[in-house]
């Protein structure tokens, strides 16, 4: 058995590890795509110059083995993790952070990590409370996924919570999530993912805007009547001209996911979280006995 | 929208035929800050070690390795959000005489004034897009205040700097302004329908 822990903590360490580096340089084939589609769609001069410079610097990380960009950010994961899966998320949660402070160390990434109020460096992009975990617990399933998101601080700074009465309706949802974008003008690097979470409680709203951010390009949240909020406002943020870069155009997102959770009769909390077009994520696939299957598009 | 190429240091006449939206490609040297730095020049009073007049200032905090004594390799350089800092424009211009400051996200309404006065622009740069910026910095020349690592006083040399955009330009006119402006009347014709 302690064999196997041994194992294991080792197959998720080394995953957590190359899953930091290789996310930041890296990114994946439905971005990818989402960049060079609104390439092609954007008319503005400055927007045009900002999307193939873009598109010119993903290239060049690819040619270089760079950084796509600099800000290796806050490590964030996310875990779903199988009834049966032979380790404890308490084991697996060293081993994230442990796989986050080799990667840092051994490339070398810049570490960011700081006391929030003494502000110094607390670890190689580790501290108290970091990496952040997102737990998922699947019944019936032996694996574990893991799922790397680094989440840049130009972008988190443009998060917004707003606990909306249940008279502001779905127009309050919408109309908090347009001028949350639009005062965030070119601050988190546009043209990216909008992530809103709505219902449940402010925390949870939160949580949910963060989950929306990592999920691909071109999924649709299954609840049909969350999937038309999910067009409706991709639709409505980009008639807002922010453009690339806040320089004005026609692409100020590459898409709007949103999560929901049920809520209290009178609460309709409305999360915002941003994500830069450098919306770096990789994932990898443990198995119980401890093959790791590396997955860029998951 | 014309384009450019600008060697810098700058003069005043170089940056006076700039317009926002332009387009600028960038050679010579230019200079790397952020927030501390600022503030030990301002705040702290303790002038730069090195030479701001004509200069372009980056907004950055660079990944680098050290290679010796005061000297730095670059592994991946990068810019960060100008907003924070844009308190420090005016005594940039009037005390050290910089031209030209880059960064990402731009500056707000408040740095158009003294750009317009003491002709300064804003070049905005494509921000995320450090694989491609690390290609275009030659060398790191100089490292003043290595203790406020990674916010020290970087000299680069650089070449084919950018593309870099005018954001802010010496005549009054800034698109971040402008945009927002425009955003804000579309957001209530949005409001309206909805
Ligand atoms: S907001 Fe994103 S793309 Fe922009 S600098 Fe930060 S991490 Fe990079």
């Amino acid at each position: 058995m302690s064999v196997v822990d041994v194992d294991l903590a080792g197959a998720v360490e080394g995953a957590a590890a190359h899953l930091y580096v290789w996310s930041l340089k890296d990114i994946p084939q439905d971005l990818r795509d989402a960049l060079a589609d609104a390439s092609e769609r954007e008319t503005s001069v400055t927007g045009r110059r900002v999307l193939s410079t873009i598109l010119r610097n993903v290239e060049v990380a690819d040619t270089e083995r760079n950084l796509v960009c600099q800000d290796t950010g806050i490590a964030v994961y996310t875990c779903r993790v199988g009834e049966r899966f032979p380790l404890h998320p308490a084991r697996i949660y060293e081993a994230l952070k442990a796989g986050t402070e080799r990667a840092t160390l051994e490339h070398p990434l810049r570490s960011n990590a700081v006391h929030t109020i003494t502000r110094e460096n607390t670890g190689p992009n580790t501290g108290h409370r970091l990496p952040i975990v997102h737990w998922e617990f699947v019944p019936d399933w032996d694996g574990l996924d893991v799922k790397c998101v680094p989440k840049g601080s130009g972008s988190e700074n443009m998060s917004f919570l707003k606990m909306c009465v249940p008279a502001d309706g779905v127009r309050g949802i919408k109309q908090f999530v347009l001028e949350s974008i639009v005062g965030a003008g070119g601050k988190p690097c546009p043209p990216g993912i909008v992530g809103v979470g709505i219902g449940g409680s402010a925390d949870y709203a939160m949580y949910l805007a963060k989950e929306a951010i990592a999920r691909p390009i071109g999924t649709r949240n299954p609840d049909r009547h969350v999937a038309q909020l999910e067009d409706e406002l991709f639709e409505l943020l980009n008639e807002t001209g922010i453009g690339p870069m806040g320089l004005g155009g026609d692409v100020t997102v590459l898409q709007c996911h949103v999560e929901h959770a049920d809520t209290h009769m009178t609460l309709n909390p409305v999360a915002v979280n941003y994500q830069c077009w450098a919306a770096r994520r990789a994932t990898a696939h443990v198995s119980a006995s401890g093959d790791v299957e590396y997955d860029r598009e998951a | 929208m014309a384009s450019h190429r600008i060697t810098f240091p700058a003069s005043e006449a170089d940056i006076r035929e700039l317009r926002a939206g332009d387009e600028v490609v960038v050679d010579g040297h230019i200079v790397g800050i952020r927030d501390r730095t600022q503030i030990r020049i301002f705040d702290q009073g303790v002038p730069p070690p090195l030479d701001l007049s004509g200069a372009l200032l980056l907004h950055t905090a660079p990944n680098v390795r050290k290679v010796g004594e005061g000297r730095y390799e670059k592994i991946c350089i990068g810019t960060t959000t100008s907003a924070r800092m844009v308190r420090f424009t005016e005594p940039l211009g009037a005390q050290y005489g910089v031209r030209a400051i880059c960064g990402k996200g731009g500056l707000p309404d408040e740095a158009i004034e003294p750009m317009r006065r003491l002709g300064m622009v804003y070049l905005a740069i494509v921000g995320g897009a450090a694989a491609l910026e690390t290609t275009q910095i030659e060398e790191i020349e100089e490292v003043a205040w290595e203790e406020l690592m990674p916010e020290c006083l970087w000299k680069f040399r650089v070449r084919d700097f950018g593309p870099l955009t005018v954001g802010i330009d010496s005549h009054g006119s800034s698109l971040y302004h402008d945009v927002q402006e425009q955003a804000q009347e579309r957001l209530k014709e949005i409001l309206a329908r909805i």
